[in-house]
């Protein structure tokens, strides 16, 4: 089994399978995350039970994602050794000090306030379970500023010199972690995550409100997701444009691929809406396309001249089909979510937001769209980056670990049924919580047993509101 | 300068913290997954796992510095450790995921809490002994030639790197059930002192196995632990053994809360040293020393600071989240 498969290959999509799956997890969770400490601020401030009764409703789901997320984060973290030794020898130096930063100031930070924010309300009080709420919000934020900066210096590599053994010895840190790609890929990665939760919660509200109109925690989720995705949603357009111009300077290969451009166009190139990309033809067949577009768009000058992929060696070409195909999925959904963005605009300045039931059935349709936008965006810029690991200095085939096919067939085997089982699960329980509609009196992830203890500290005066199901 | 303090034997140093502190950590909530068969379904199983529950995340984070960590100061390392022991790290990144879901599974889907809870049980067994054997077969050396692994896929597999797997699934079962004794009142605090009694035989029997079978390992080892003099420094830790053994005993016997566990950490940490002496400077034995496989001095200069002033502040938040849920974990009577 395995024998006629490649072991690069196979590392290679065992790579994209574990980590793709992975970060379904944190795009919602960095979100919903920001999410519960808004809902907790604005219950603080305004003293509205429904703010705390979402904030139970949403609680009990990030409780399951953020598990998810760490369980299949520590996978990535052994990843790097266990199949990809030879990039771990020589970009460790550099990659690995960010991602130590990044189980310093964040994992633990995440981790050390979760059990509070998840169980503590009756312990700490207000005030302090807020603290906790922000220390992990605050957590994944940074979480999110390491990974991507260790990404983005894969991608736009600065600041180091090649020693003879062949290692990446860092001269610059300030040049390695503000490397050129690293602020649009943050930002872009970060609004990413605030619109899939914004989706998602969206998505949910409009559910609800399809089935019961007056649902106030419904109309209030609801709300809150739609403004959302009504100012990010442009931005991130906006944000994304800027993101693909830096690509253009630093890895004008990824967008040869991702336009579809095999060849050189002198005085203006087109932008391909659509097409059938030939890679071993070298062509883009049955393309529909605006003249000139594409270099209005990346050059801003109908007649600027682009280059395509038959001035690369095709050595270095990354696999096209999946670039061009993974990148107009991606702005296709942005697209959408634009639409959404209008669509909720236009009802909310009419006062109609709760009551257009095309708009609730087109919100409930682009709930996973933010999912689906975050992988085919990332699939995007890690296939587009082939044929290298460390963007042009060191090849993918250069980087694996000395293993053979059957050891990483058979484990990327186990991958995939574990995570269909577990992760399966995962999803089924979450969408059955978000099919219980939110209502007042919201019981929060406590269990049948209290956590609290018992005798040493006194009884906290519980008062209704503050007071979790585990009380009853 | 075998202990000159230079930046690898401090980064060595660190990252020698943070394993240990993985391994009490995540010692005592893998333990409880270990002894949750012998745990009646119901009210106590319910209580051990809540125990955990609030704490267990922060505990795994330290196997992610661990690792990270390793990558970081020790690339090399990092990469012909995990390469050569592949299908054990995998197993335990599996079983890891198996045990770490169903804190949240089991209370989400009552009609299946009895598969979550074998889950929760099989993945922690599994993950305990395959960190045991990953140690194992690192004591008994990796091979390698020109920055890359050589050996075969199944070296890891051998009588000693079994005999550290069931080890280490004994030992984290002590530090669940001492853990337990330490959280709990009643009908599962007896069970725990029952249960500690009889894994603190399996302790010392298993300790004692492993650390005769060591020095045949390696002639170095040999040196290493019985050479004249430095066998007056290295029978120290024998001697502390034995002497935690006294008090472990004693303390089960006079039904005191605290000191089972604290003199199980105190076991776990005189292995750990056990394994120091052995092991360094090597940290990819018989060939790769801390100074050859040590990322360059910008590397470990940076992550430097990170380390000295994170750490200790980590360790300040941390005990704050255990001390939000010290006591005893509740159960009715108290709400």
């Amino acid at each position: 089994m395995f024998e006629a498969f490649d072991a690069v290959f196979l590392a290679r999509l065992q790579f994209a399978f574990t980590v793709s799956f992975h970060f379904i997890f944190p795009s919602f969770s960095i979100g919903l995350a920001s999410y519960l400490a808004v809902l907790e601020a604005l219950w603080l401030w305004t003293g509205r039970a429904v703010y705390l009764d979402l904030f139970k409703y949403w609680l009990k789901i990030f409780a399951l994602t953020f598990g998810m997320g760490v369980v299949s984060g520590i996978v990535m973290s052994y990843q790097f050794g266990t199949n990809w030794s030879v990039f771990s020898d020589k970009a460790g130096p550099v990659v690995g000090p960010l991602m130590a930063y990044e189980v310093l100031t964040a994992f633990f930070l995440e981790a050390g306030f979760l059990g509070v924010m998840l169980f503590g309300m009756n312990r700490v009080g207000k005030s302090l379970h807020f603290v906790a709420t922000l220390a992990v919000a605050v957590g994944t934020f940074i979480s999110a500023f390491w990974i991507l900066s260790a990404n983005s210096w894969m991608q736009t590599p600065t600041g180091h010199v090649i020693s003879p053994s062949g290692q990446f010895v860092p001269e610059d840190w300030f040049a390695i972690i503000f490397n050129p790609s690293f602020p649009y890929r943050l930002v872009h990665t970060v609004f990413a995550a605030y619109l899939t939760t914004a989706l998602v919660v969206g998505g949910v509200g409009a559910w609800h409100l399809l089935r019961e109109r007056a649902n106030e925690g419904a109309r209030v989720m609801f709300s809150m997701a739609m403004g959302m995705i009504t100012v990010v949603a442009p931005l991130q357009i906006f944000v994304g444009d800027q993101h693909g111009l830096n690509t253009l300077e630093h890895q004008p290969v990824k967008v040869m691929a991702m336009e579809g451009h095999f060849k050189n166009h002198d005085h203006g190139a087109p932008l391909v809406l659509f097409g059938w990309p030939d890679e071993a033809a070298g062509e883009m067949k049955y393309s529909i396309e605006i003249p000139k577009a594409s270099s209005l768009i990346l050059k801003h000058a109908w007649d600027a001249p682009l280059k395509g992929l038959e001035s690369v060696d095709r050595k270095d070409w990354p696999p096209v089909p999946v670039v061009f195909w993974a990148f107009r999925v991606m702005v296709g959904l942005g697209m959408l979510m634009l639409a959404l963005a209008v669509y909720s605009l236009v009802a909310r300045t009419r006062k109609r937001l709760y009551d257009w039931p095309w708009l609730h059935r087109f919100a409930v349709a682009m709930g996973p769209a933010g999912f689906v936008a975050v992988i085919a965006g990332w699939v995007t810029t890690e296939v587009g980056r082939q044929p290298y690991t460390v963007y042009g200095l060191l090849r993918t085939a250069d980087s694996a670990s000395p293993l053979a096919a059957p050891a990483v067939g058979m484990s990327l085997l186990a991958f995939i049924v574990v995570y269909f089982i577990v992760f399966g699960s995962g999803v089924y329980y979450i969408l059955k919580l978000m099919s219980h509609s939110p209502h007042s009196g919201e019981e929060g992830p406590a269990r049948d047993v209290p956590v609290r203890a018992g005798g040493i500290t006194p009884a906290p005066a519980v008062s209704g509101s503050i007071a979790g199901g585990k009380e009853a | 300068m075998p202990f000159g303090l230079d930046l690898p034997t401090i980064w060595a140093f660190i990252i020698a913290f943070a394993i240990f502190a993985y391994v009490v950590m995540d010692g005592f909530d893998l333990g409880i997954g270990i002894l949750f068969p012998a745990l009646p379904v119901g009210r106590e199983r319910d209580s051990a796992m809540n125990s955990i529950a609030p704490v267990w995340d922060g505990n795994e984070t330290w196997l992610v510095l661990g690792g990270g960590g390793l990558m970081a100061a020790f690339p090399l390392a990092y990469g012909m450790i995990l390469s050569a022991l592949y299908a054990p790290i995998v197993a335990m990144l599996l079983a890891l995921i198996f045990r770490g879901v169903a804190f949240e599974f089991r209370w989400r889907d009552p009609g299946h809490r009895a598969a979550w809870d074998f889950a929760f049980s099989v993945g922690s067994i599994v993950a305990a002994f395959a960190q045991g054997i990953t140690l194992g077969a690192l004591l008994q050396g990796i091979a390698v030639q020109n920055r890359g692994y050589v050996g075969g896929w199944f070296d890891w597999l051998t009588p000693f790197s079994i005999l550290v797997g069931v080890s280490l699934v004994i030992g984290y079962a002590l530090l669940g059930a001492t853990w337990l004794i330490m959280k709990s009142e009643g009908s599962l605090q007896e069970r725990c002192y029952r249960l500690a009694f009889r894994l603190g035989i399996g302790v010392i029997l298993a300790m004692a196995a492993v650390s005769a079978a060591t020095p045949f390992l390696r002639d170095a080892y040999w040196q290493r632990w019985f050479a004249w003099p430095q066998v007056l420094f290295t029978a120290q830790v024998p001697l502390l053994v034995a002497i935690a053994t006294v008090v472990f005993f004693w303390s089960l016997k006079r039904l005191h809360h605290y000191t089972p566990f604290l003199v199980a950490l105190a076991l776990f940490a005189l292995g750990l040293a056990g394994l120091g002496i052995s092991l360094f400077p090597y940290v990819v034995p018989p060939v790769v020393t801390i100074w050859e496989a040590a990322a360059p001095t910008s590397s470990l200069t940076f992550m430097l600071p990170g380390a000295l002033i994170l750490v200790p502040i980590i360790l300040a938040y941390t005990g704050y989240s255990y001390w939000v849920f010290r006591g005893k974990t509740g159960h009715e009577g108290y709400h």
